[in-house]
């Protein structure tokens, strides 16, 4: 086996923020109303949903071969409970308080229309504050990956696209908005 | 059994226009982006493109109820 389980884990990991990061901006972009005839409403939400499974399988890959790999020691409820681990446990604890709150997004928004609207919007909120965790535990506890050039330029990357789509969303304006003031 | 009917919360709805792209049988937009329904029961060919359009209300405004 040697290294094949956390290199696994690391790489999954890197997917992962590219995952989020893509569910993120599609997920501005829907709620600021942003459509065009080749990219109606429906798609770009049907695309961020699917994204975001997407995004929760490659990390169920990557939480499991860190756990399973011997190497750093990680115990299965270092994942869930925050900054109780003895490898790197700020890092990590990071990693877990994203986990834990893409957990209670995905899990509303699988019985979103059993729910009050308020309810499920309030935890959909904790994803804008769950990207910029899981990108600091990315770049905390990658080690030798985060001097990586390409590797910088990728979590860059991811920066500047949320950025940019968040600064629309805020900007978007529609008349039922306005009105609703 | 009832037919279902779909139903829009005049209030709830925010003009986000998904059901419209997803039921344009059964739905068509205002001058202002917000929903008409057409009168009587979904018919049964219809019935799972209706429920896909209720799921993605992402207001929750529309629904579907069998009377
Ligand atoms: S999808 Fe919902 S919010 Fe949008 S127009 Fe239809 S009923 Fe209104």
């Amino acid at each position: 086996m040697g290294q094949t389980l956390w290199f696994a884990s690391r790489a999954t990991g890197l997917v992962s923020l590219l995952l989020l990061t893509a569910t993120v901006v599609l997920g501005a972009s829907h709620s600021g109303r942003v459509a065009t005839t080749r990219w109606p409403r429906f798609t770009l939400h049907a695309v961020h949903r699917n994204l975001s499974l997407l995004a929760v399988a490659f990390l169920a890959v990557h939480v499991a071969t860190a756990i399973v790999d011997p190497y750093a020691g990680i115990a299965w409820l270092d994942v869930v409970v925050p900054f109780a681990s003895t490898y790197h446990p700020f890092w990590l604890g990071l990693g877990a308080v994203a986990l834990d709150l893409l957990v209670a997004v995905i899990v509303t928004s699988l019985v979103r229309t059993r729910l009050p609207l308020r309810v499920w919007r309030a935890v959909h909120l904790a994803s804008y504050a769950l990207w910029p965790v899981a990108l600091v535990h990315g770049w905390g506890i990658g080690g030798s990956d985060s001097s990586l050039s390409w590797v910088l330029a990728l979590e860059g990357l991811c920066l500047a696209a949320v950025v940019v789509a968040v600064g629309l969303r805020l900007r978007a304006t529609h008349p039922d908005s306005e009105a609703r003031r | 059994m009832a037919a279902d009917r779909l139903k829009v919360g005049p209030i709830m709805c925010h003009a986000h226009g998904l059901c419209a792209e997803l039921l344009p049988e059964m739905v068509r937009l205002d001058e202002w982006g917000y929903p008409i329904l057409a009168d009587g029961p979904v018919p049964p060919v219809l019935r799972s493109d209706a429920r896909a359009a209720v799921a993605a209300c992402p207001t929750l405004a529309l629904r579907l109820r069998s009377d």
